[in-house]
């Protein structure tokens, strides 16, 4: 276990180098730079761009510079907000509650259902049921998470007036009740693709496990049927999830980024859209780094998660 | 005579797959008593293990397979009971051991949980109970450290502790019959000894009935009262095991007796027959008359290719043969034997 | 090099040959997909000679016209332009960036899988982990960031779209030729000293068509979705070009008096999307050596 932990761990941190260059070149290698934003100042001259540069070090090799970067943002000096000047780190610390809020919720919604689906598909192989569930899935994968939205607040708002059409809270009333009925539509609509996602692999998942052995031992020992699906159908198939659950993050994060702008979502993604159009780069930058981080780290936390769920790789 | 544990009859299983009906085993019937053991012995893919696992309802639900005829065990007749009521047959009263010792367990359950579940299931009993019965049967199944090892997944076991794993499991509820399918096959030869012991240990003080599954006769010789032969879905010689091992009718069985070098100063070897040449034939392509007739060294065209030959008996004992020829002197065979 | 068996060579036709071609006629859902979008493609490169209005043509008499009103079948928009026009042209740019992006993007992957599954070694351990980085970035993220340093034209677009979404691919090439390469006619090529570039490009290529082809329609669903993503968030296609994605872009604020601005487009965009899902999934059961059982 320990020997998979760090082995697991000096992966991450692999990762974690490899993403912080493919990050690094998205800033130096695009046409302009990180001057870029000065470059449009009006009456700004090509002496003051050089004065500039020589400023934020930009006239050194690009090694150093790098690791310059990269030092910075180990010790957590990832630059400040061109538009209240506030650290990135705490601009973002702000916004994630509110993402991570949508996005618990939606996974859970997806984990839930998905393996319901999921299960039922597989037990019923070939029913109407798995047929439904499998078109289903492919067209819910197909629909723009983003148009989803607009229908959904199109019936539950604006026809049905049943669910409020965006925001968080209603300003004034900030009562649980309230936060939690303007949670249900975004986090169904961020839900939807995942949903659609976790289902296909459960089925998969599970019928994989339905032909092993050891379920057939499993009902040779006369157990009940619902002990069956649920202590070694289930249980097993439930496994490869885990995984699929860390890998599942980008689409995810990416998902509420559309989702929180469309219910004008106090988030992250909020966030990122507001700085692309104050061209405020390092929060940009500090959003690009910040989602790859967590989704390296989420894929550790589902590795360990794997390593305690079987045995196999626990001892192994 | 007591009445038989197991009664089988006109046992009949098809599968069903892409619109094609195959059937893999045609009409068997036997008898199991208490205390018995009754070896079913034939080549791989003769419907060995496909028979096994009808008995105990364990191949897919009705429309990819469909099985027919009549399983009693005890008077109930298993093929009409309800998925729920077969449930609780399963444990009590037959219990299986499988060919596949590494992959017969859950690998994310503690083996000792696994045996636990098999007991749980079917006996009020508390939980320090199963506990303790858990450990009894680790330890009559010859595992040491039984209170230990109990807490063990199966990856942490050898393939032969595993295979003893399961029969502990089998054995947990004393089963009025245990089918063993070829239990041993997988494991090397002084682990293999040590279960047929084991087995035979339990079946001396549990009076329980066993249908043991394999294709080796050198097991058979230690472990059986009566033996079977099945070849391509049917019974082709059964009888008493001395009876069919010092005077095997059916060239099959003679064929397959030929490769158990053990067996050789009996006297059984009149032809060069050693292996049998040939493979055994897919059960959606069997031959018209004898299915064994294309091996046959004995087959004489225009008789074993046209008619199928019943389940007949050759004398008193109870030794039937499947064959038209059995009944022709043995002392012709050496001269029709293509060199 | 005639003394190589090649079974290369027969593999790229056997893709499209026999009981491959009849399993995927088989496919119903597949077959739809495929009727669906020859259909789309049709009435969006021919449909706008039919049309009475063209995409750009304002008319602020006509704002806000539903649809089948005043000869416009799908309605107009806030300047009055004729949606159904603005659908079709919008539909050749969303399909031709989406298909554009899907080749890039596909010949990226397959390049980089190719060489990876090949080499092996520190190579594949160097690409693949590079190809894991690039899956840690939400995608919508990477294109967005790209698309606000560089000047979005629907070129620039489509690299970038390529650019970030070549990774699955890659990762399905370089699994199957790991297969690959560990075959006798690779070995036998390798004997005789054919040139890596040679084995990789007609021993093993060829020979991982299936998978690639699979993965290339189901990156054209890709594409064509992000996209949509993209513009509709302001950051893609820009007006007035339209496209599927940016027609929806203020459909939002006009929900309540207009709701077929955001209706029309979001549902051509699913059903290009679902199409090529579809095919793509008929394809895996035809061309996956896996399901051919
Ligand atoms: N689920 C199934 N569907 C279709 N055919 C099957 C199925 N299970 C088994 N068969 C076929 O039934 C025949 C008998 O198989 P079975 O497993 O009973 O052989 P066996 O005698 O146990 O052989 P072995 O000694 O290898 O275990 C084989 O031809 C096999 O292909
Ligand atoms: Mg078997």
């Amino acid at each position: 276990m320990i020997r998979f932990l760090l082995h697991r761990t000096l992966q991450g941190i692999v990762l974690i180098l490899i993403v912080s260059m493919i990050g690094f070149a998205v800033i130096n290698l695009a046409p302009g730079g990180p001057l870029s934003q000065y470059a449009l100042t009006p009456g700004i001259s090509q002496a003051d761009l050089e004065r500039i540069a020589h400023q934020m070090g930009l006239d050194r090799p690009l090694p150093i510079q790098y690791l310059d970067w990269l030092s910075k943002l180990i010790v957590g000096d990832w630059g400040s907000s061109y538009r209240d000047q506030s650290p990135v780190l705490s601009v973002i610390w702000r916004h994630m509650w509110a993402t991570l809020l949508l996005m618990g919720c939606a996974t859970v919604i997806s984990v839930v259902l998905g393996t319901l689906i999921g299960v039922l598909g597989a037990l019923r192989r070939y029913s109407l049921f798995d047929y439904v569930a499998t078109v289903g899935a492919m067209i819910a994968l197909s629909i723009p998470t983003f148009w989803f939205g607009l229908i959904a607040i199109f019936f539950f708002s604006l026809e049905l007036g049943w669910l409020p059409a965006g925001n968080m809270y209603t300003v004034g009333d900030q009562s649980l009740g309230d936060y939690a009925i303007h949670l249900i539509m975004p986090s169904a609509v961020l839900a939807l693709v995942n949903v659609a996602i976790w289902s296909r692999y459960m089925r998969a998942s599970t019928l994989d496990v339905m032909d092993q052995d050891y379920v057939r031992t499993a009902r040779a020992k006369g157990l009940p049927r619902w002990r069956i699906i649920s202590a070694h159908i289930v249980r097993n198939a439930l496994i490869p999830m885990i995984t699929l659950a860390g890998l599942q993050l980008p689409t995810i994060i990416g998902g509420a980024l559309v989702t929180e702008t469309v219910f004008t979502w106090p988030g992250l993604g909020r966030l990122f859209i507001d700085s692309l159009g104050y061209n405020d780069y390092p929060v940009i930058m500090g959003l690009l780094m910040f989602s790859a981080i967590l989704t390296v780290v989420g894929n550790f936390l589902a590795d360990v998660g794997v390593a305690l769920a079987d045995p196999r790789i626990r001892l192994g | 005579m007591t009445d038989p544990v197991l009664s089988v009859r006109d046992l009949r299983v098809r599968f069903r797959s892409g619109g094609r009906e195959t059937q893999v085993v045609h009409g068997v019937d036997f008898d199991i008593r208490g205390g018995e053991t009754l070896a079913l012995v034939g080549e791989s893919g003769s419907g060995k293990s496909v028979t096994s696992f009808a008995l105990m309802r364990l191949l897919p639900e009705a429309p990819r397979c469909r099985i027919s005829g009549s399983v009693r065990i005890g008077g109930v007749e298993l093929l009409e009971l309800s998925e729920r009521r077969m449930a609780a047959i399963r444990g009590p009263r037959i219990a299986m051991i499988f060919q596949e010792p590494l992959t017969s367990l859950n690998p994310v359950h503690r083996v000792g949980d696994q045996i636990a579940e098999a007991i749980r299931f079917h006996r009020r009993m508390s939980r320090s109970a199963i506990r303790a019965r858990v450990i009894e049967l680790l330890s009559m199944v010859g595992i040491p450290d039984p209170a230990r090892r109990m807490h063990a997944y199966p990856g942490e076991m050898s393939g032969g502790m595993r295979q003893r794993v399961v029969i502990a499991m089998a054995l947990a509820l004393e089963p009025d019959l245990l089918i063993a399918d070829e239990p041993t096959t997988a494991l090397d030869v002084t682990v293999q000894a040590q279960i047929l012991e084991l087995l035979k240990d339990i079946q001396r003080r549990t009076n329980m009935a066993m249908l043991f599954i394999t294709h080796d006769f050198g097991v058979v010789a230690e472990i059986a009262d009566r033996v079977m032969v099945m070849y391509a879905g049917r019974i082709v010689e059964g009888g008493e095991l001395a009876e069919v091992l010092s005077s095997p009718r059916m060239p099959y069985t003679r064929g397959l007796l030929g490769s158990v070098p053990r067996f050789e100063d009996a006297g059984l070897r009149s032809g060069p027959l050693g292996t049998i040449e040939g493979f055994v034939p897919s059960p959606d392509a069997l031959p018209q008359g004898c299915a064994f007739h294309p091996r046959c060294p004995h087959a004489r065209p225009g008789l074993c290719d046209v008619d199928l030959p019943d389940l007949t008996a050759v004398d008193g004992t109870g030794h039937r043969v499947r064959c038209l020829r059995a009944s022709e002197p043995l002392a012709t065979e050496n001269t029709e034997v293509p060199a | 090099m005639t003394a190589i068996p090649d079974p290369a060579r027969r593999a790229v036709f056997a893709v499209f040959r026999g009981p491959r071609v009849r399993k995927f006629m088989r496919h119903r859902l597949a077959m739809l997909g495929l009727v669906t979008i020859v259909l789309l493609t049709l009435a969006c490169f021919a449909g706008p000679h039919f049309l009475p209005y063209d995409e750009l043509y304002i008319d602020l008499r006509a704002r806000f016209s539903p649809p089948l009103s005043g000869g416009h079948i799908l309605g107009t928009d806030p300047l009055g332009r004729d949606i159904a026009a603005r659908l079709f042209s919008a539909g050749q740019i969303s399909l031709t960036v989406g298909f554009t992006a899907m080749v890039l993007s596909t010949l990226i992957g397959t390049a980089i899988g190719i060489v990876a599954g090949y080499f092996g070694g520190w190579t594949r351990t160097g690409l693949m982990r590079m190809v894991d980085a690039f899956l840690s970035f939400p995608s919508v993220f990477l294109m967005l960031t790209l698309a606000a340093f560089l000047k979005p034209s629907p070129a620039m677009i489509t690299i970038i779209i390529a650019v970030t979404s070549w990774m699955e691919v890659a990762r399905i090439v370089e699994a199957e030729v790991r297969g690959q390469a560990a075959r006798d006619f690779t070995a036998a090529a390798r004997m005789i000293g054919a040139p890596h570039w040679w084995i990789m490009g007609r021993e093993i290529l060829p020979n991982v068509m299936g998978p690639i082809i699979v993965a290339a329609t189901l990156t054209v669903a890709r594409a064509i979705l992000l996209e949509a993503y993209i513009s509709f968030l302001g950051y893609g296609i820009q007006p007035p070009l339209p496209s599927w994605g940016n027609m929806l872009n203020n459909a939002q604020q006009y929900l309540d008096s207009a709701p077929w601005l955001a209706i029309v487009p979001g549902v051509a965009i699913t059903l290009a999307v679902t199409s090529f899902n579809f095919i793509g999934d008929g394809l895996r059961d035809a061309l996956d050596a896996r399901s051919v059982q």
